[in-house]
């Protein structure tokens, strides 16, 4: 079975990289873009018994090491 | 003072740590590979050097604090033992939940590099025991990030 994970700060949360790069697409030339955030995204390959099974694994590895759930949300959604 | 150094792949101011602790402690500290699952035995002190554990990968620390070696980091803390993350170190004391907190990049985008003065605010402290209270000293640093606790308040890394 194959998971998408896409890891994203929570809304509020200062994106420093962010800006830089909505600031370096402005000097690109790339008009109109009022915000970037940045996030990460983790494509994850699992063997398990059943989707379920698999869904509990990377919410476990969501939880314990993908995302820092001080700062940061995720999703999860199999392909 | 028996003192612990625990290595991560990346880690590079061990030798930094060791000359330090050897000046002032007078004892030999002893190397902990992230892998193994225990401290030596009897160790007061143990210290998270500075560097790029596991090249900063997924989020800085991250990984490291969740090596073999950190349970016992854990169980030595609440034991009572002391730990002093410098640095990389910090970052992992702060994964690991060791320490409150999350780093963040400096808000500006700044590395900062710099002296710092910073003021004792208690004595109170296996640390901080041999300043004076009120006491201020300068240090040396060299940050990408800073401190950001759930409020979102920052305090300046």
């Amino acid at each position: 079975m194959k998971a998408r994970v896409i890891v994203t700060l929570k809304s509020g949360v200062l994106d420093p990289q962010g800006k830089a790069i909505e600031g370096a697409l402005s000097t690109l030339g790339l008009a109109g873009l009022t915000s970037v955030r940045q996030g990460k995204v983790f494509d994850i390959e699992i063997e398990a018994a059943d989707r379920q099974a698999a869904a509990d694994q990377i919410k476990a590895a969501c939880e314990k090491l993908l995302a820092n759930l001080i700062v940061e949300d995720y999703v999860v959604e199999f392909v | 003072m028996r003192a612990a150094i625990v290595l991560f792949p990346g880690s590079n101011r061990d030798a930094d740590a060791a000359r330090a602790l050897r000046q002032v402690s007078g004892v030999e500290p002893t190397f902990v590979w992230h892998d193994e699952s225990e401290l030596p035995t009897a160790v007061d002190l143990v210290v998270l050097p500075g560097g790029f554990s596991y090249g900063d990968y997924l989020r800085c620390g991250a990984i490291a604090a969740r090596a073999r070696i950190m349970s016992a980091v854990t169980a030595h803390a609440a034991r009572g033992g002391l730990v002093l993350g410098v640095c990389n170190g910090f970052q992992i004391l702060c994964e690991a939940g060791l320490l409150p907190g999350v780093l963040m990049r400096n808000a500006d985008m700044r590395f900062i590099c710099r002296m710092q003065h910073l003021r004792v605010e208690t004595t109170q402290s296996s640390f901080t025991r041999a300043y004076r209270p009120g006491q201020v000293l300068k240090f040396a640093i060299a940050q990408g990030e800073a401190i950001t606790r759930r409020t979102g308040r920052r305090l300046p890394g």
